[in-house]
């Protein structure tokens, strides 16, 4: 099936079997290897990206589905090489080990701090169940993302 | 002076990670790779009768299907070898273990067949299309069960599925001085499976260069020396010179990528069968049933202590469940990094310990984030605990009575180790300012007087960090020493390169080594760059484990920066036409001078190129500027801490509310706060995971219940309240840096403190134990049985 999208800016288009997921056709077919694949079962949010403005598990969303959306990846983040206040934030406030989940905490991050700049650390804590991050304990996570937040102002 | 040393210096891996720059095996493609899918055993315990691939085969864009049988054979590829054991104590029984299996599975996700395909996609279709017969045999999951007469076997040559029998200390006197004690405090429980989880599942590609016979390998691994060693010795034949394995970043590992996996065989085979790459990423489902898991033992635990608190004596009987194969180093795990920590922080005259290592129908276990030791801690602390409890007195003061006074290091337990140095009482003292422990106490009252259910919990801990020395280890069974390589390579411009034996998978180590490096000459970090993970490029190396890296990792680089230190004070000596002796280095500012004429001095940058150019050395100094060390280790560094958790139970639902956590460690010196801290919140939590909800759980019939995401309680941000954390320095005597482990403690500490508390809250119910994870529904049994509703 012909599938056409914007990605990170960028039209593209491709010729994919219906099967396959948006989280493949990022990867394998444009080769944006920076949404990674922790799970087969929609719990652990590493390979989030935002599609149309929302935040989603791109395991769990078809290539086909998202024909004629917007969508962003970690590698689309930064704006003129400048990285994004929240990728700052997870820099300043060590808020990633190994880095594996890193790109999808930061893009369900990013829309979590979307307009709410001063996000209290339960909301942070709620917000972020549907990430899981194995290395830091979540501690500096929450601080990043609250220093992201602040940052970014309640704009994007 | 230091400038970088002991100073939180931003991450320097971070900006690629943050941009989706990670180099992980998963991400790469090579040109016409082929992709491998692993057909598993659905069954714990069966013979295979047959496997029909013929279906298979005939799948469009399906390269190959093979099975164990073809594995063996070599075929147009190597004749595989059974994956090696690389511990073995004496009497030890190793089964082999087949990459693919050939007669029989011993493990739900046993590998029964391969197959190659033109895509994933196909690949995993064609799996579906494998017909494998199987003749189901009655399986046996328990621990201390497989030791029943009658018992299914997992192997033929393991007699009561027993792999070996581990004692230590002196058992005579140990049960003479409880009987002798005025309370013998008795206690049986179970640490449960748990999985580990590394968020990145476990990859790898291989691709055969038939021009020069030689292969590389990129895998997920923590030490890519010892899987080259063990392809090249044991599994795949191969001369070892011919074999490049690269680790580039590795998402996580907490032990579970230490170890020799069949696809790492696998995958270089394909590669060479239909000389082309070859791809295989597990899928987390995969994971689940193959990575290797972690804890599983069942113990019987026997505490003396007298009637004014003091602890005389210690019998422990563990069973500890290996799985189905031994893996790499499954048998050090409950045995000598196990069984030598039960003295933990305290003064006991008398231990005996014994494991029986038995072998069962599930995944085979190995070592997890602490790996032994946080058996050890959660067995002595509980077994405090209750003492405590027995003897109404509260558990920080019956600890303080027992701990190491910190003027009798180094001091040698009754069970092998010699402690470095630790300063415990400081601990604790630390730990209950920072918990405000006097008053959760008085809340804690209240609570009580109002019927609510608060627990305090207090853990004091210790850890064996950096297995060593290799004589000793080896000795042990180890099969390789345990030093570490560094070596320090300085460019023409002055520029360095370091190449470390060390793996970083999540600990930093580019900055940190990077801080090491730039104290030692004096020069800016960001003239330093650490290369680690790639045996081509990198000497000979252990890799990282056992929270050594800093320790031994750390310590061959402040060796070789010695070495380069002395060089360049040699050629500045001749140049200066001064006594090499009245030369001073400043490792401040990167330079040398004559002492006393600070004005003339030579910086780190001129000296380098002095070697490049050669032109005017003194006689006997060879140009160029590179120093390698391999670094072994006197003994462990030893680790310790204070934590203290409160909890308060809802009586309705059983569920644990997890309020406040301190922490006071004392890993040594610090070379980066940052980081530092970073590991030990990251090792709590993963500690309250294994208290509260993690379980590896197997039916019967040797099913993983909690085989998913889904359905395996994994610590999620919600779940905790802020962490306190805090530290003292006693700083190692032993090593260059004085630094001690740091990856392990959080995990080791953790686990016990918050099953303290917990178990503090029951206590008023009656309630004398319970086995972790402490769930609500547990919880909710116990007081439902303890006849009491919490006031309903």
């Amino acid at each position: 099936m012909d599938v056409s999208m914007t990605v990170n800016g960028k039209g593209v288009s491709a010729d994919v079997e219906p099967r396959t997921l948006l989280v493949d056709f990022v990867r394998n077919d444009l080769g944006l290897t920076g949404t990674n694949i922790g799970c087969d079962t929609s719990q652990c949010g590493s390979c989030t990206v935002h599609l149309d403005g929302m935040a989603v598990k791109s395991c769990t969303v078809l290539a086909v589905q998202a024909d004629g959306s917007e969508i962003t990846t970690i590698e689309g983040l930064a704006t003129n090489g400048q990285m994004h206040p929240m990728q700052t934030a997870f820099w300043d406030a060590h808020g990633l080990q190994c880095g594996f989940c890193t790109p999808g905490m930061i893009m369900a991050s990013v829309k979590l701090a979307d307009g709410n700049p001063g996000i209290s650390d339960d909301d942070v804590r709620h917000g972020l169940e549907g990430n899981f991050c194995r290395c830091t304990g979540y501690e500096n996570i929450v601080k990043a993302v609250k220093l992201g937040a602040a940052a970014m102002g309640g704009g994007q | 002076m230091s400038r970088y040393m002991g100073t939180s210096v931003k991450r320097v891996e971070d900006p690629r990670f943050l941009q989706g720059k990670g180099k992980y095996v998963a991400n790469l493609t090579l040109p016409g790779m082929a992709y491998i899918a692993v057909k598993r055993s659905p069954l714990a315990h069966a013979t295979i009768r047959s496997v029909d691939t013929s279906q298979a085969e005939a799948l469009d864009g399906v390269i190959g299907v093979y099975v164990g049988q073809d594995l063996l054979d070599g075929g147009a590829s190597f004749a595989c070898g059974s994956l090696p054991c690389g511990f073995t104590p004496p009497d030890i029984v190793t089964p082999a273990h087949n990459p693919v299996a050939v007669d029989k599975v011993r493990h739900v996700g046993d590998a029964v067949a391969v197959v190659v395909a033109e895509s994933p996609y196909v690949a995993e279709d064609a799996l579906d299309l494998i017909d494998v017969d199987f003749d189901p045999l009655p399986a046996v999951v328990d621990a201390r069960g497989a030791m029943d007469e009658g018992a299914p076997l997992v192997h033929d040559e393991a007699p009561n599925n027993l792999s070996y029998h581990w004692p230590l200390g002196d058992e005579e006197a140990t049960n003479d001085a409880l009987a002798d004690a005025d309370h013998v405090i008795e206690l049986e429980f179970i640490n449960q499976r748990l999985i580990a989880n590394a968020m990145e599942p476990r990859a790898c590609v291989a691709e055969w260069d038939d021009a020069t016979e030689s292969m590389t390998v990129w895998t997920t691994t923590q030490n890519p020396h010892t899987i080259r060693l063990l392809l090249g010795a044991f599994t795949l034949g191969i001369p070892e010179q011919k074999i490049r394995v690269i680790a580039p970043d590795v998402g996580g590992g907490f032990g579970s990528k230490i170890f020799h996996y069949p696809e790492e065989v696998i995958t270089p085979w394909v590669a060479r069968a239909i000389n082309r790459p070859a791809k295989w990423v597990a899928t987390r489902s995969e994971a689940y049933i193959t990575d290797a898991q972690g804890r599983d033992h069942v113990t019987k635990a026997k505490l003396g202590v007298t009637n004014d608190g003091l602890i005389t004596s210690l019998h422990v009987t563990t069973w500890a469940n290996n799985g189905a194969y031994l893996s790499t180093f499954a048998p050090l795990i409950p045995t000598a990094l196990y069984i030598t920590l039960l003295s933990g922080v305290y003064k006991i005259p008398h231990i005996f310990g014994q494991t029986y290592g038995t072998l069962t129908n599930t995944v085979p276990v190995d070592a997890y984030r602490g790996a032994g030791r946080p058996e050890a801690s959660y067995l002595l602390e509980t077994m405090v605990d209750l003492a405590a409890r027995k003897l109404e007195m509260d558990p920080v003061e019956l600890r303080r009575k027992n701990l190491i006074p910190s003027d009798e290091f180094p001091y040698q337990t009754p069970v092998a180790l010699v402690y470095d140095s630790g300063n415990y009482p400081a601990l604790l003292d630390k730990a209950e300012d920072l918990s405000k422990y006097d008053s959760m106490r008085k809340d804690q009252e209240t609570a009580r007087a109002e019927g609510r259910l608060v627990g305090v919990g207090f853990a004091s801990c210790i850890e064996a960090s950096g297995p060593a020395p290799s004589a000793v280890a080896v000795g042990l069974g180890a099969a390789i020493g345990l030093f570490e390589s560094g070596t320090i390579r300085v460019h023409p411009t002055g520029k360095v390169t370091v190449l470390t034996g060390s793996h970083s998978h999540g600990q930093g180590h580019e900055t940190t080594f990077a801080q090491i490096v730039a104290d030692e000459f004096g020069i800016d970090l960001e003239d330093i760059d650490i290369v680690h993970g790639d045996t081509d490029r990198v000497q000979y190396g252990v890799g990282t484990y056992g929270s050594r890296s800093a320790a031994i990792g750390g310590s061959a680089l402040v060796k070789s920066a010695e070495k380069i230190r002395e060089k360049l004070k040699k050629v500045a000596a001749h140049q200066l036409e001064a006594s090499v002796d009245d030369m001073v280095y400043d490792q401040d500012e990167g330079t040398i001078s004559v002492a006393g004429s600070p004005e003339t001095v030579k910086t780190f940058a001129e000296l380098a190129f002095a070697l490049t150019t050669a032109d005017n050395l003194p006689e006997g100094v060879e140009p160029g500027l590179e120093e390698t060390t391999f670094y072994d280790p006197a003994n462990f560094t030893f680790p310790a801490s204070a934590h203290v958790a409160k909890v308060e139970i809802d009586p309705k639902t059983g569920e644990v509310d997890l309020q406040s956590y301190a922490a006071v460690d004392d890993v040594g010196n610090v070379i980066n706060p940052m980081i530092v801290e970073g590991q030990i919140l990251g090792g709590i939590i993963q500690g309250v995971g294994q208290a509260l909800w993690e379980h590896g759980i197997y039916d019967e019939d040797g099913q993983l219940l909690s085989g998913s995401m889904l359905s395996y309680a994994m610590p999620r941000a919600d779940g905790f309240p802020s962490i306190a954390v805090d530290r003292i320095e006693t700083p190692s005597p032993h090593n260059p840096l004085g630094v001690k482990g740091a990856g392990e403690m959080g995990t080791i500490a953790a686990t016990a403190a918050v099953s303290s508390a917990v178990l503090d809250a029951l206590a008023p119910l009656g309630i004398r134990h319970l086995n972790m994870p402490l769930t609500p529904e547990k919880i909710h049994k116990a007081i439902a049985t303890a006849g009491n509703g919490g006031g309903e």
